[in-house]
């Protein structure tokens, strides 16, 4: 049928017994959506109220309510003239359409986001009108990553239950020093991965949605370290009733990490730095520990941190080349960072004795000589971590071995 | 006259604040200085109308009338400027149970008949006047049960009318007037079950409301840029669009009055404006 004769043949709608009250709109929208704007729609039915509905529905929506057949709107069967408004075709005139769902076309991802598109899901058509919304992370080059895409879905395939993934029931029997040790470390633990719980979850909230990949990522990540949070604190309590100590100059440096309110720099400081170097931690803890419990939870949470810290180097790098002032304000994080937490106690002694007594198994002279050495090569691996992320990153060796330095000493 | 145009509103919802101070931006982004006072009641708002208490008057259409018969006994003229496509060719019904045994109007005699509030134009007034035409007078052939949700907002509050479906289905009367865009709603939203009622009559279309005007204001300049604002207004425009939303319209339209005719005629039929006219001219004159 050619475009004229379609446009004839639907210029009558037969509605038979649906009325208004029953769906008869959708009918009626459809075959004014097939003419033209002036042009006229016949429709006819036996609905009881069809005429009256009809009207008012015209009226509501914009189209002209032109002739009824006989005189009557009410009873037997009715046929009225409509005809086509303009209003519709009003409304979307000046719709946008946000960006693309397909990430591979170069128009898919807009810079900067109009704050309109607000929660439009990535390519809808958004109405001109929406409310503005106040996404203050809203430039691509500070968020994006073409790696995040495929961060995600590894996160998503890797996602594991803590119920079942950790063999809670195993026998062990380790010295009650031991014991002790190991609570006081999961209670430091804890304290860090709420940090990198609030961080990316503060950040989420604050990015626009068209970033849809990010956002994915960030989501994921906060519930990794809520998965985290959840295992360390049950390892910590399986054998004792209460936990170990948080002191002020650990949460003094996690603190500073928590109200940095640069997404850059926050992410920077965590991912970069503070999981970078917990990967070296939670290694070390994975082969040095005496029950397979906190073999185990220390293993999925180090896996877990692989992806956060890939995810931390890949949006810095791709912003650090698009941004060649980036460097130094990231140099510049770490060195105030280090100034603010100079007269903090970094450490607390009890997580660095905690750390020695578990890689030395006793309380033997030559045990503990033994377990302080391995937490003497573990801080020189960190250290050796920290520096080749930050050359990824683009800093220069030296700069590399300054930036290194300064890092907390607190590891997060 | 003061320096900015001043507009008079009832408030028969908190949601007419929301809708004028929005009109009220718009205006001012074109460079109308225009502000509005709200009435709890449309008599009050006439009377402060020909009090000169403001220019424009967004009037429902018996507050229209009873502008423009006392401006007539005055000797001074109201000019209706402006009123929304949605103001126009509006019809009201009468609806009954579907299992009734009324048939036509006439079986309405001695029943009980729901209706909105007393000066409300669509769900009594104009109702009324077609049963009566039709060969059933009010409170003489039957007895008018009346919802009076809010009196002086003349019917703008859609709560009468509801209240008058709900007591058609509860059994409380035996038919129920309301306007053609509330039986739609109601139908859609479920108040009215589909197939539980029927259409028993419809009335003749009649106009809504409209911005009314008195005497030379009419040549005022700053009348004639609001009016040319408003019917400048398009609903692609997303400023505008939301503030046509809200008030229920997608276009303003020029000022029409013989779509009063009904209304008249009611109101002659049941004297409901006179003592009204009376109060305010010995008040006003
Ligand atoms: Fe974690
Ligand atoms: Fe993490």
């Amino acid at each position: 049928m050619s475009g004229e004769a379609a446009r004839k043949a639907c210029a009558r709608l037969d509605l038979a017994d649906l009325g208004f009250d029953r769906g008869a709109h959708m009918l009626v929208a459809r075959a004014l959506s097939g003419i033209g704007v002036g042009e006229t729609l016949d429709v006819c039915g036996r609905a009881p109220a069809l005429g009256v509905h009809l009207r008012a529905w015209c009226r509501q929506m914009g189209h002209p309510f032109q002739t009824l057949g006989d005189d009557s709107e009410i009873g037997g069967d009715i046929v009225a003239r409509i005809a086509r408004g303009d209003v519709e075709i009003k409304r979307w005139a000046g719709a946008q359409r946000a960006g693309h769902p397909d990430r591979d076309r170069d128009d898919a991802v807009s810079e900067h986001p109009a704050p309109r598109w607000g929660l439009a899901a990535r390519g809808a058509l958004v109405e001109d009108s929406a409310p503005a919304f106040s996404f203050g992370i809203d430039h691509k080059h500070v968020v994006w990553t073409e790696e995040a895409p495929r961060l995600y879905a590894q996160a998503a395939a890797a996602q594991w239950d803590p119920a079942t993934a950790i063999p809670w029931d195993a026998p062990f029997d380790i010295p009650d020093d031991v014991e002790d040790a190991i609570v006081q470390v999961m209670t430091y633990l804890v304290e860090n991965e709420t940090a990198a719980l609030l961080v990316p979850a503060r950040f989420l909230a604050q990015m626009h949605p068209h970033f849809r990949e990010i956002l994915q990522l960030l989501a994921i990540q906060a519930a990794d370290e809520a998965r985290h949070i959840e295992v360390f604190t049950r390892r910590a309590l399986l054998r004792r009733e209460v936990l170990g100590l948080s002191t002020a100059g650990g949460q003094a440096s996690l603190k500073t990490l928590v109200d940095e309110p640069d997404f850059a720099l926050a992410m920077f400081l965590l991912s970069v730095l503070g999981e970078g170097t917990f990967l070296a931690l939670l290694w070390f803890l994975h082969r040095n520990a005496p029950d397979p419990v906190t073999r185990e939870v220390t293993k999925l949470a180090a896996q877990d941190e692989a992806r956060h810290v890939a995810f931390g180097l890949a949006h810095l790098s791709r912003h650090a080349e698009l941004d060649k002032t980036l460097h130094a304000r990231l140099a510049l994080a770490v060195e105030q960072r280090h100034e603010a937490l100079m007269q903090t106690a970094g450490l607390n002694s009890e997580v660095f004795d905690a750390l020695v007594l578990l890689a030395a198994g006793e309380f033997s002279p030559e045990a503990i000589e033994r377990g302080y050495q391995a937490v003497m090569t573990l801080q020189q691996e960190m250290d050796v971590g920290r520096r080749k992320r930050l050359a990824k990153l683009g800093f220069d060796d030296a700069e590399a071995e300054r930036l290194s330095a300064l890092h907390t000493r607190n590891f997060m | 006259m003061a320096e900015t145009l001043l507009m008079g509103a009832v408030a028969y919802d908190p949601k007419v604040v929301t809708i004028w101070d929005g009109f009220k931006v718009y205006f001012a982004e074109q460079g109308l200085d225009f502000d509005f006072v709200l009435y709890s009641n449309y008599e009050r708002q006439v009377e402060a109308h020909f009090g000169g208490h403001f220019h424009v008057a967004w009037n429902s259409p018996l507050a229209w009338l009873q502008a423009e018969r006392f401006a007539k006994r005055a000797g001074r003229a109201a000019h209706a400027i402006a009123m929304r496509d949605t103001d126009r060719d509006l019809t009201s019904v009468v609806i009954v149970r579907d299992d009734s045994t009324i048939k036509s109007v006439n079986d309405l005699a001695g029943k009980k008949v729901g209706v909105g509030a007393a000066d409300s134009p669509q769900a009594t007034l104009i109702p009324l006047l077609h049963l009566a035409e039709a060969g059933v007078t009010p409170h003489d052939d039957f007895e008018v049960v009346r919802f009076d949700v809010d009196l002086g907002k003349h019917g703008d509050h859609v709560g009468g009318e509801r209240d008058a479906a709900k007591a058609l289905l509860d059994g409380r009367v035996d038919a129920a007037c309301l306007i053609d865009a509330n039986h739609l709603g109601f139908s859609k939203e479920g108040t009215l079950p589909s197939g539980a009622t029927r259409v028993l009559a419809q009335t003749k279309p009649y106009d809504h409301c409209n911005f009314t005007v008195l005497d030379g204001a009419i040549e005022d300049a700053r009348i004639k840029r609001f009016r040319e604002l408003l019917l400048g207004m398009s609903y692609d425009d997303p400023k505008v669009r939301p503030l046509l939303d809200l008030e229920g319209l997608k276009v303003w339209k020029d000022g029409r009055t013989e779509g009063y005719a009904l209304l008249e005629a009611a109101i002659d039929r049941f004297g409901t404006i006179e003592d009204f006219l009376a109060g305010l001219g010995k008040r006003c004159m």
